[in-house]
C-alpha cells in the first residue's frame, strides 16, 4: 500500500529526530567534559514524541514542556547553536545563559518554556489556552510533562477547569516509565495515565510513543478536536529513555536487558525502515540528512564554546520589568535577525464574546442543587 | 469628594480597569454569582459576563498557574484569592512561575497579573485563618507587594497594579473592608513604590501599612495630649521598599518604630530596620523599637487573639521606649 504521507513530511520528521538524537549526544559528551552542568535531561528515545506533534500543529500553536526540554524547541526550529549555548551557560543562550538545560525558551517559536517543577506547566497551559479562547482564536496549545506529573495535585486541579471550561489544550503525558529512578507503576493506583481524563469527562487515549507517525495522527486529530471546541485532550505517549533521568543518573533501577529490549523499538530506525519500504527514499538521501545534520550540531557545540559567558551586569537585567522596556527577542539579539514576534489585541480593540458559564446552565446547577439565589 | 468603603473602592477600581481594558479578567473563588466572599466583585458579574468574572472551582494552585499561564500571551488578569492563608496552596505558581518567568526566558516574557485578597487577622477565626503573610512574598524579587490601608489607595494601588507589566501581590486587610473613607473618582492611579507620609510629626517617626495603620494614628492622637508630635509613615508597598521615604523621615525624627502585624521574625520590620541602620545610623537618637504580633499562632478566645496583635497602648509604650520616656 503507498504511503498516505508524503515524502518530504516524512524526511522532515526524521532529519528531526536525528538532529534531536545527535544533538542530544553532543550535550552528553559536552556534559561529561565539564562544559555543562546542574541538571542535564536528555531526550534520547523519546524523539518521536516531540516530532509528530510538532508536525501535526501549526506554527504558531502554543507549546510547552517540563524540565526535559531540549527535543521540543529544536524540532519546532529553534536555533541549535543558541540551545547549547544556553547549556553551557553562555550569553548567547536563548536566555543569555540564565536559565539553562531546564529553562529553554523560545517565543519566537511559539515554545513557552521548560519549566523545573513537576507538573507546574500544566495549569499554565490551560492558561494559554484559555487566552485563546478569550480572544476567540483557533489556536491549540500542547503541553507536554513526565508520567509523575499525574500524580501531582496540578494536575487534576487543571483537568477539571480545562474540561469544564472545553480549553484547547492537548495534553501530553511522555510516561517514559519511571519518575526519576521509580518506576510510575510503584506509586500510582492506575498507572495506565490516559485512563484519568475519565475522571474529568475529557478525552483521553494512549499512543505508542515510539512510533513517530502515531503521534503524528494522535495530534491532528486531538488539534481538530480542540479547534472545533470540543474540549481539551490527554495523550499518553509510551515511550522510553535510553539514557538515565537526568546525565547524574546511572539508572541501576532497570536491567541492561531491559533496555536492550527498548532500544529495539528505537524510533528513528524505525522511520527509516518504513520510508525505504515505501520506496520513498534510498539510503543515500539518509545519508546526506545525517550529514547535514551532523554538521549543524558541530557547528552548535563550536558556536557556544566560542560565545562568552553573559556580562556580569546581566545579574540585574530581567528580574522587574522596567516601564517602557521591550521584550528581549533572541535572535534578533544574538544573530542580528529580524524576528516576528507575538502581538495581542489592545484592551480596546479586543471583545470578548465568550460565555464561559451560560446564565440558564448556572440557574439550572443551582436549582438542582436546591439553591435560590 | 465622596466617602467610599475600602471594598467599594476596589470594586470600583476592578469595574474601571475592565471597562478600560478588555484584557483584564477576574478569578475566583465565588467572585460571580455570590459576588464575591467579601462583595468587593459585587455586580462585576452582570456587568462583564461569564468570561471575565470567573467563578472558578476550589483550586487554588490550579486557577492561579492558569492565570500565570494567560498573562503570559497576554491577558492581564486578577485572581482573587479568598484569602491569603489558602493562597499558601497557589505559591508555587506565584513564586516558581510567575516571579521568574521574565528570568527563566531571559527576557522574553513578562507576567502582568495581580493576585489579591485579604490577609490578616480575619476576627475570631484562630491559626489557619489569621495570618499576616506579606513578609513571605515581599522576600521574592520578581514580585512587588502591596498592602494599602485606606480606601483611596485600595482604590489607586489595584488601579496600578493592573497596569503593571509585573506580577503585583496586593494583600488587603481583611478587616478593612467596611472602613470607609475619601476616595477619587475616576482615574486616580497611585504609584507603586511610593510610601505615604499620613501624618507629619518630628519626634518620632512611626513606620506602618495595612491595618495597623489605625492603630498608629490612635496611638499618635493620644501621643499628640501629651506633647508628642509623632509622624506617621504609611509604606504602602513592601517591595520595592521606598528607601528614601523611610530615610527622610527618620533623619527628621531621629527615632524610629515599626509596626508590623505579622510576626517580628524575619518580618518586614526587620530588613525596615537594617535599612536605617545601615543608611542613618548616624540619624538616630535611640535604637529603633518593633511592635509586632507576637511570636505564636492566633488563638480563637477574644482575649487571647487581642493580646496576639499590636495595638495603641503597645505602639504608645514603644515611642515612649525610643524617647527614652518610658513610665511617663
Amino acid at each position: 500500500m503507498a504511503s498516505s504521507y508524503s515524502k518530504n513530511l516524512l524526511l522532515d520528521m526524521y532529519r528531526k529526530m536525528y538532529l534531536i538524537r545527535r544533538f542530544e549526544e553532543r550535550a552528553g559528551q559536552q556534559y561529561t567534559l565539564g562544559k555543562i552542568a546542574g541538571f542535564c535531561h536528555l531526550y534520547i528515545g523519546q524523539e518521536a514524541v516531540a516530532v509528530g506533534p510538532t508536525e501535526a500543529l501549526r506554527p504558531d500553536d502554543y507549546m510547552l514542556s517540563a524540565y526535559r526540554d531540549h527535543g521540543q524547541p529544536l524540532a519546532r526550529g529553534s536555533d541549535a547553536g543558541m540551545v547549547m549555548a544556553e547549556l553551557m551557560g553562555r550569553g548567547t543562550g536563548y536566555s543569555k545563559g540564565k536559565g539553562g538545560s531546564m529553562h529553554i525558551f523560545d517565543i519566537e517559536h511559539h515554545f513557552y518554556g521548560g519549566y523545573g517543577i513537576v507538573g507546574g506547566q500544566i495549569p499554565l497551559a490551560a492558561g494559554m489556552a484559555f487566552a485563546s479562547r478569550y480572544r476567540n482564536e483557533d489556536r491549540v496549545t500542547v503541553c507536554f510533562f513526565g508520567d509523575a506529573a499525574a500524580n501531582q495535585g496540578a494536575f487534576h486541579e487543571t483537568f477539571n477547569m480545562a474540561s469544564k471550561w472545553k480549553l484547547p489544550v492537548i495534553y501530553i503525558c511522555e510516561n517514559n516509565r519511571y519518575g526519576m529512578g521509580t518506576a510510575i507503576a510503584r506509586t500510582s493506583a492506575v498507572p495506565e495515565i490516559y485512563k484519568r481524563a475519565s475522571a474529568y469527562g475529557m478525552r483521553g487515549e494512549p499512543v505508542d510513543g515510539m512510533d513517530v507517525l502515531a503521534m503524528y495522527e494522535a495530534v491532528k486529530d486531538a488539534a481538530e478536536y480542540c479547534r472545533a471546541g470540543k474540549g481539551p485532550v490527554l495523550l499518553e505517549a509510551n515511550t522510553y529513555r535510553f539514557r538515565g533521568h537526568s546525565m547524574a543518573d546511572p539508572a541501576t533501577y532497570r536491567t541492561k536487558h531491559e533496555v536492550e529490549e527498548e532500544r529495539k523499538n528505537d524510533p528513528i530506525p524505525k522511520l527509516r525502515a518504513y520510508v525505504l519500504k515505501q520506496g520513498l527514499a534510498q539510503d543515500d538521501v539518509f545519508e546526506a540528512i545525517e550529514e547535514e545534520v551532523n554538521a549543524v550540531v558541530d557547528q552548535s557545540v563550536k558556536f557556544a564554546d566560542e560565545s562568552p559567558e553573559p556580562s556580569v551586569d546581566e545579574l540585574w537585567r530581567d528580574t522587574i520589568v522596567e516601564e517602557g522596556e521591550e521584550d528581549v527577542r533572541p535572535r534578533e539579539r544574538v544573530l542580528g535577525m529580524k524576528v516576528k514576534w507575538p502581538e495581542y489585541p489592545s484592551g480596546q480593540e479586543l471583545k470578548v464574546t465568550w460565555d464561559l458559564e451560560p446564565r440558564e446552565q448556572a440557574e439550572a446547577a443551582d436549582k438542582k442543587a436546591g439553591l435560590i439565589r | 469628594m465622596p466617602e467610599l468603603m475600602y471594598r467599594e473602592a476596589l470594586n470600583q477600581a476592578l469595574a474601571e480597569e475592565m471597562e478600560r481594558d478588555a484584557n483584564v479578567y477576574l478569578i475566583g473563588e465565588e467572585v460571580g454569582r455570590y459576588n464575591g466572599a467579601f462583595k468587593v466583585s459585587q455586580g462585576l458579574l452582570d456587568k462583564f459576563g461569564s468570561a471575565r468574572i470567573i467563578d472558578a472551582p476550589i483550586s487554588e494552585l490550579g486557577f492561579t498557574g492558569l492565570s500565570v499561564g494567560a498573562a503570559m500571551v497576554g491577558l492581564r488578569p486578577v485572581v482573587e484569592m479568598m484569602t491569603w492563608n489558602f493562597a499558601i496552596l497557589a505559591m508555587d505558581q506565584i513564586v516558581n512561575n510567575a516571579a521568574k518567568l521574565r528570568h527563566m526566558s531571559g527576557g522574553q516574557l513578562r507576567c502582568p497579573i495581580v493576585f489579591r485578597g485579604p490577609g490578616g487577622a480575619g476576627g475570631r477565626l484562630s491559626s489557619q485563618h489569621s495570618q499576616a503573610l506579606e513578609a513571605n512574598y515581599a522576600h521574592f524579587p520578581g514580585l512587588k507587594v502591596i498592602a494599602p490601608a485606606t480606601p483611596a489607595d485600595a482604590k489607586g494601588m489595584l488601579k496600578a497594579a493592573i497596569r503593571d507589566e509585573n506580577p503585583v501581590v496586593m494583600i488587603e486587610g481583611e478587616r478593612l473592608y467596611a472602613i470607609k473613607g475619601e476616595v477619587p473618582e475616576g482615574e486616580h492611579v497611585v504609584p507603586l513604590g511610593k510610601a505615604d507620609v499620613k501624618r507629619e510629626g518630628t519626634d518620632v517617626t512611626i513606620i506602618t501599612w495595612s491595618r495597623m495603620y489605625y492603630f498608629c494614628m490612635q496611638a499618635a492622637e493620644e501621643l499628640a495630649k501629651e506633647g508628642i508630635n509623632v509622624e506617621v509613615l504609611d509604606l504602602r508597598t513592601l517591595r520595592p521598599l521606598d528607601e528614601e521615604a523611610i530615610l527622610a523621615s527618620v533623619r527628621k525624627t531621629n527615632r524610629a518604630v515599626i509596626v508590623e502585624e505579622g510576626w517580628g521574625f524575619a518580618g518586614v520590620g526587620a530588613s525596615v530596620v537594617d535599612l536605617i541602620q545601615s543608611q542613618a545610623f548616624d540619624d538616630l537618637d535611640a535604637p529603633v523599637e518593633r511592635v509586632t504580633g507576637l511570636d505564636v499562632n492566633m488563638s480563637y478566645a477574644a482575649n487571647l487573639e487581642n493580646a496576639t496583635q499590636p495595638d495603641a497602648p503597645k505602639i504608645i509604650a514603644a515611642v515612649k521606649k525610643v524617647l527614652y520616656r518610658e513610665g511617663a
